[in-house]
């Protein structure tokens, strides 16, 4: 057990330092959070200079353009952007840390090629189009169909919850293509380009007022066969391989911005008089403890990435983000207790971001399905019927 | 950076549990209940003879030599087993106290708020104190820990309660990863409605959050023996002390009926995590120290 960083590490940090003091100051002002086309362009922006800077896809293998950087470079590259106040990988997420990595883990070498280079240079968006009305948690009872016609599938269907759909160039999406098969055989992950015939996205308002997730309509699309990533029928297994890579690191860098923002509400504690609360007080002591306690899982999933092979995230993943999603949701009821009545005005930056907290424990699978992944597939309790 | 523990830790680790597998198994821990012992000494100087008690003693000074985050990975084992004594506080008098180191001694502590102590009728010495007090017996709510009150409490355990809360926590997480494993066994076990009450999410869910509280104690436990940092400590005891009282309770209600009676071993737990709870670093105490520490963070 050792928390020390080797000298290689270390030298990856100060030079990660001293590039991100240089390059934020020249950043322009962030968009506001409901300006999507805004939105975009800066954080395709920002992806451009951690390209040219040699930083995209850090943790992607080399052939697939990555730097085939190790789980724990990664750590670091996520903890010091974070730290230093960089921008979120926003409307890059799906890019980077779900499709990417499927492509890169089961494409042929012409998909790799065609679509790899455009995310690390930040020339294109994706989505995820997994969910539907219909299938939610239980995601492999999706319906959207996709019928062979010649060279090409026919996709006819709907999914929702789609993030950023409007600013997306492609879509991963899951379609079943064998509806006679038991329902994980017959789904197939597809590449869809989002300005084909047929598709539509029409925008949903979140709790929070903006429009961040979309419903997506598909009307007879037509995607190429060959825009198929794995066998035909075999996309949950593929999909499998983009979960794990969504719970694993995906949310290193806000666990570091959870830990200042406790620090500024103590200091907003102390300077209101809330700090002479002991039961506050306490709570805050707590949280402070929990989210140090974060940190450290993290590190001890990341080094146990880093002994398995391929590096591909556990599903200690879910461990973390049942502890994770609560303790945020509980991190900004705290917040609101110290600031009172004005944790009801929309001017203050907190209750934003406790609207949006209110999602990590729903998105990407929700708190009831990670307790059931940890039963069944860490404890190895019996299936329910 | 590489966060796991090493080879030799893991056969550390493996060789105490294997030693108190045979040693201290579950009719050992009922047999002890029933005769109402607290400490076996033979099973003391074993421990001893292991170096659980030497583990930290420099080698010149007759010690095993080794540090913190061996100690925790061996707590954890006792705490599992629920081996009932003064562990942590023998474990801190080790090359103090004579015999200590040997498990010859048997030592207690005034690790407990107030007058109350623990193993005072077993104890050959008691730390940072010049000899041993004289004691009320008081009926302890563990059946395996014995407590006494004592006029004034005689020994200072302040430069001792870093390590204390820690070794302490350690052993909270050995006990917290003990119960989501009596549960996990129970819930495959027991049938009602047709099949295993493991398969109805209620209880899966009761499951996955014991495990879920006890992993995130573990980490924090093996970080701070890593790094000694004193805030890192009271996070771990006071996320160790949460993971064990919960898990034991949680682990009752898993064992139905049965988890209220006591031939089940899970009230032992639940009580022994009682009695820690309240040893060397209270919740309460951890969190004012943290809130402080987080106070002056990121100023
Ligand atoms: C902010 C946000 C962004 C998202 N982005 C995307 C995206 O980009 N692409 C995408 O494809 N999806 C996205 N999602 C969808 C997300 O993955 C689903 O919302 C989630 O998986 C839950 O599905 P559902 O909403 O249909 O809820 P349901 O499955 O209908 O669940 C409703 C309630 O029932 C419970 N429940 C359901 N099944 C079980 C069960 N077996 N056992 C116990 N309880 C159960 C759930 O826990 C929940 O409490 C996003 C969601 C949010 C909130």
């Amino acid at each position: 057990m050792d928390l020390t960083y080797t000298e290689e590490e270390q030298e990856f940090r100060a030079r990660l330092r001293v590039w991100l003091a240089k390059v934020l100051p020249e950043l322009p002002a962030a968009p506001s959070p409901d300006d999507w086309p805004g939105r975009r362009a800066y954080d395709l922006g920002w992806q451009r200079r951690l390209y040219e800077a040699g930083y995209a896809g850090l943790h992607w293998p080399l052939d697939a353009g990555g730097r085939g950087a190790t789980p724990t470079q990664h750590l670091i590259f996520l903890e010091e952007t974070e730290r230093a106040g960089a921008p979120y990988v926003g409307a890059n997420f799906v890019g980077l840390l779900h499709a990417g990595p499927t492509i890169a883990a089961e494409g042929t070498a012409e998909q790799r090629a065609r679509w790899l280079p455009p995310v690390l240079r930040g020339d294109e968006v994706w989505c995820q189009g997994f969910s539907e009305p219909d299938a939610g948690s239980d995601l492999a009872s999706l319906r959207t169909r996709a019928v062979r016609d010649g060279d090409d599938y026919v996709i006819t269907g709907s999914k929702i919850w789609t993030s950023h759909a409007e600013v997306a160039d492609w879509c991963e999406l899951l379609v079943r293509t064998d509806p006679s098969a038991p329902k994980h055989r017959g789904i197939s992950w597809l590449a869809m380009p989002m300005d084909a015939p047929g598709v539509t996205v029409r925008p949903l308002r979140t709790l929070a007022g903006s429009a961040e997730f979309a419903e997506m309509f598909l009307d007879e699309v037509r995607v190429p066969v060959a825009d198929r990533v794995g066998a035909e029928n075999d996309g949950w297994r593929v999909t499998m391989v983009t979960l794990s890579f969504e719970r694993g690191t995906a949310f290193v860098g806000e666990v570091v911005a959870c830990r200042r923002t406790l620090g500024e509400l103590a200091r907003t504690a102390k300077a209101n008089g809330r700090w002479d609360d002991p039961v506050l007080r306490r709570r805050l002591g707590r949280l402070y403890g929990e989210f140090g306690a974060l940190w450290r899982l993290t590190q001890w999933n990341v080094s146990e990435a880093e002994r398995s092979a391929g590096g591909v995230p556990g599903i200690g993943g879910s461990v973390f983000k049942l502890a994770y999603s609560h303790a945020r949701q509980e991190l900004y009821d705290t917040a609101a207790e110290v600031l009172g009545a004005s944790s009801l005005s929309l001017e203050e930056g907190w209750v934003l971001d406790r609207l949006s907290s209110l999602s990590y424990t729903i998105a990407a699978g929700t708190s009831q399905i990670q307790q059931n992944i940890v039963a069944e597939r860490i404890l190895g309790l019996p299936k329910g019927r | 950076m590489d966060f796991q523990p090493t080879e030799d830790q893991k056969d550390l680790r493996a060789g105490v549990r294997d030693l108190l597998a045979g040693r201290y198994g579950r009719e050992a821990l009922r047999a002890s209940v029933d005769t109402g012992a607290g400490v076996d000494r033979a099973l003391w100087r074993e421990l001893g003879e292991a170096g659980f008690f030497a583990l930290r003693l420099p080698e010149a000074e007759g010690g095993v030599g080794l540090g913190l985050p061996e100690a925790v990975l061996v707590f954890e084992e006792a705490g599992r087993a629920l081996v009932p004594g003064p562990l942590v506080a023998t474990h801190l008098a080790a090359g103090v106290v004579p015999g200590a180191a040997a498990g010859t001694a048997v030592v207690s502590a005034f690790d407990l708020d107030g007058p109350l102590v623990a193993h005072l009728a077993d104890a050959d010495a008691v730390l940072g104190a010049s000899g041993v007090p004289a004691g009320e017996p008081v009926r302890s709510v563990d059946p395996l820990t014995p407590l006494h009150r004592v006029a004034v409490a005689v020994g200072d355990v302040s430069p001792y309660r870093e390590a204390g809360a820690l070794l302490t926590a350690a052993l909270q997480v050995g006990s917290a990863l003990r119960t989501v494993e009596l549960a996990v066994r129970y819930a495959g076990e027991r049938e009602q409605f047709g099949q295993p009450i493991g398969a109805f999410q209620a209880v899966k869910h009761l499951c996955a959050q014991m495990l879920v509280r006890a992993e995130v104690a573990r980490t924090a436990v093996y970080a701070a023996a890593v790094t000694g940092d004193p805030g890192e400590v009271a996070a771990a005891k006071l996320l160790a002390d949460g993971a064990a009282v919960r898990g034991a309770r949680d682990c009752l209600q898993v064992h139905g009926g049965m988890g209220f009676t006591w031939e089940a071993d899970v009230h032992l737990h639940l009580k022994r995590a009682w009695v820690r709870a309240e040893q060397w670093r209270t919740a309460a105490q951890a969190e004012e120290l943290l809130a402080q520490e987080l106070l002056g963070s990121a100023g």
